[in-house]
């Protein structure tokens, strides 16, 4: 460390652009459903499925075109609670970022867990999605999940 | 969704970053001096390469550029590019030049704007001067600068600005 310490100039930043970006022919549909409060996945010739809706099998190399709905229930396979959302957070109260293994899947969704305490959490815990009342067919549409009764 | 509706090609996202920019010493240091209306490069001790804006170090090198170097507003264009698209949020409106402007006695050059000349008028070599803002407008930015603008003296050979180990 240095004896004397400078002032270095300081500056907040803010980049922001919009772009438009394809979808292409699977995701498209996948996020489509998602709007008609459906999730989608995609199965392989093994009758694995993944979801979400893959575009292919990262071990087979695989092309995945075969869609087939999955959840809305599925178990909590991992789980991180958040205690202070930041502003970028989409939920505003203490949750759960948590992967999800849907009902129907075989791999696991990113996605938040709410409306419940932290001690709630287990893995292995069964949840289920909670919709938006405003879709837009994107990832949102699913507004978190939540603990089955 | 029936099967045989087309799916929507293309949907808007939006990419949104804020953060913290810490200048560091020798971006500090110029930008001290850009805000008095200055133009101040650093050298590098071994090779002499002089370097606007500084960074701090020789790439060349890989030591610290301790000498301070005091320039002028005036250099020439070493490269420049016509830019007919506009960019969302920029309010310069196309056709603009934006040049690399490589000012006397430096190494490297940097990009600016080119204005005060019809666009094809404009060559490599060309000698240019700093525009500034009015004093009052100044802040750490070369923003301060509004644009180079051509002087009445003689084109450079490019060719000669190539580096010469001292
Ligand atoms: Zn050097």
């Amino acid at each position: 460390m240095s004896e004397t310490k400078t002032n270095l100039l300081e500056a907040p930043f803010e980049l922001s652009y919009k772009y438009k970006r394809s979808s292409g022919p699977v995701m498209s549909k996948f996020f489509e459903a998602l709007g008609d409060k459906k999730i989608l996945g995609t199965k392989s010739k093994a009758q694995k499925v993944f979801a979400p809706a893959a575009e292919f099998d990262p071990q087979t190399r695989e092309t995945l075109t075969d869609l087939t709905e999955v959840g809305p229930g599925g178990v909590i396979e991992s789980w991180s609670w958040v205690h202070q959302p930041s502003d970028h957070h989409l939920l505003q109260i203490p949750f759960a970022f948590a992967l999800i293994k849907l009902d129907g899947a075989d791999t696991a969704m990113l996605h938040m867990i709410s409306g419940c305490q932290e001690s709630d959490l287990s893995i292995g815990a069964r949840v289920t999605a909670t919709w938006s009342d405003t879709p837009t067919e994107s990832i949102t549409d699913i507004k978190h999940f939540t603990l089955e009764l | 969704m029936s099967s045989d509706q087309t799916p929507k090609d293309y949907r808007e996202s939006l990419i949104h970053l804020e953060y913290q920019y810490t200048a560091g010493s020798a971006t500090t240091t110029f930008l001290n001096q850009v805000k008095e209306g200055r133009l101040v490069g650093q050298a590098c001790p071994k090779c002499k390469a002089v370097y606007v804006p500084p960074r701090g170090s020789c790439p060349r090198d890989g030591i610290a550029t301790t000498i301070e170097v005091p320039l002028t507003d005036k250099g020439c264009i070493e490269s420049f590019t016509v830019v007919h698209i506009p960019i969302p949020g920029n309010p310069i409106v196309p056709p603009y030049v934006c040049a690399m402007v490589r000012l006397d006695k430096a190494n490297i050059s940097f990009l600016h704007l080119i204005q005060g000349v019809e666009i094809e008028d404009i060559r490599i070599g060309m000698r240019v001067q700093a525009v500034w803002k009015p004093k009052e407008e100044w802040t750490h930015s070369l923003e301060n600068i509004k644009w180079f603008a051509p002087i009445d003296e003689p084109d450079i050979d490019v060719s000669t600005l190539r580096f010469k180990e001292a």
